[in-house]
């Protein structure tokens, strides 16, 4: 049972994996140019295991930046995975003991908060352990090869390889959306708030622009689409 | 200022942040409000996290509508993730070659 789940994981992971390979080379060219050495822009990766954080807690570093502004940052851009760490809370096995949650925090980020969300039902510790590892060595991977040869990839390459995890965002979201009008309520709001805060309130990072966003839809859409009281596992469908 | 200590105090933040809601929360929420808000929460982020962001993914933002397009398509289809994904970028770069050629 927990091999397959674990095998599971993986096997939802590879999606993941095979994007954070092109988005982290992107991160180990830009760690590098800012005076990272591999090894440094590798363990930034393995133990931050985030985008956009990551990109700024380099900058910081580069500028030789103050510890503070360094924690305000990483706080504000990394605040919309508590976000996801709750919802998610909610769909943890029984199996999920505290130790199991203290491992599994580690690896919450966008894309396998998307995958695990997409589950039908409960999710089981080794799924996530599954997924998380092949992610993680997606990323550290990717950043390696980036940091050690910046120029490996044609500019071309690897820039339609920066579509793949919108991709996956946009099938995550798009069928449910189809079946379900609070979904579909849900996805346009955040979107339209998305471009509102991008094109017109570009003082906005982009951490603290999904956590509006997805704050507004969410509450728009609890109050108009609430979900059925009865104890439903009708979860969200893959 | 030592990189170690930097790289030390950005892990720790990100994790807590993680971490605590992750650990803390053992309870079902009852409320049904509280929860309709969660069940929306996925797909609100996911959506602000795409759009417009997918539109200046590519370097070209003709590249990036076609790929974005393709995903679309394929997507309300009911594909596979990787199958949608890596359609995706190979539109993106079909029609960077495209551009590239006119």
């Amino acid at each position: 049972m927990k091999f397959q789940h674990f095998l599971k994981g993986l096997v939802h992971g590879i999606p993941i994996f095979l994007g954070y390979l092109s988005v982290s080379f992107g991160f180990g060219i830009t760690a590098v140019k800012s005076g990272l050495t591999v090894m440094e822009a590798a363990a930034v990766s393995l133990f931050n295991l985030t985008s956009a954080g990551q990109a700024a807690g380099v900058g910081i570093i580069a500028a030789g930046g103050s510890l503070v502004e360094m924690i305000l940052a990483q706080f504000t851009i990394n605040l919309r995975y508590s976000l996801m760490s709750l919802s998610l809370s909610q769909k943890l096995d029984k199996s999920f003991t505290t130790p199991r949650r203290l491992i599994v925090s580690y690896g919450i980020t966008d894309e396998i908060f998307a995958l695990a969300s997409a589950q039908p039902g409960k999710i089981t510790p080794w799924y996530m352990y599954g997924m998380i590892l092949i992610s993680t060595v997606g990323w550290v991977l990717g950043t390696i090869l980036g940091a050690a040869a910046g120029s490996l990839l044609p500019a071309d390459v690897s820039d339609a390889l920066g579509l793949m995890l919108y991709g996956m965002f946009l099938a995550i979201i798009i069928p449910p959306a189809r079946k379900e009008k609070g979904v579909l309520v849900a996805v346009l709001i955040a979107a339209a708030v998305s471009c509102i805060i991008y094109f017109l309130l570009p003082f906005i990072s982009s951490g603290f622009s999904v956590i509006i966003c997805a704050v507004i839809a969410a509450v728009v859409c609890a109050l108009v689409f609430p979900q059925a009281d009865e104890d439903d596992e009708t979860e969200v469908q893959p | 200022m030592s990189i170690v200590i930097y790289i030390a105090v950005m892990a720790g933040v990100t994790y807590i942040i993680r971490m605590v809601p992750f650990t803390m929360f053992r309870e079902k929420i009852k409320s049904r409000f509280l929860k309709s808000f969660l069940y929306y929460i996925p797909y609100a982020v996911l959506s602000a996290m795409t759009i417009p962001a997918i539109f200046f993914a590519t370097g070209s933002v003709i590249s990036a509508a076609v790929g974005a397009a393709a995903a679309m398509i394929l997507a309300y289809f009911g594909l596979p993730l990787i199958v949608v994904a890596l359609s995706a970028s190979a539109a993106a770069y079909i029609t960077g070659l495209i551009i590239s050629l006119m």
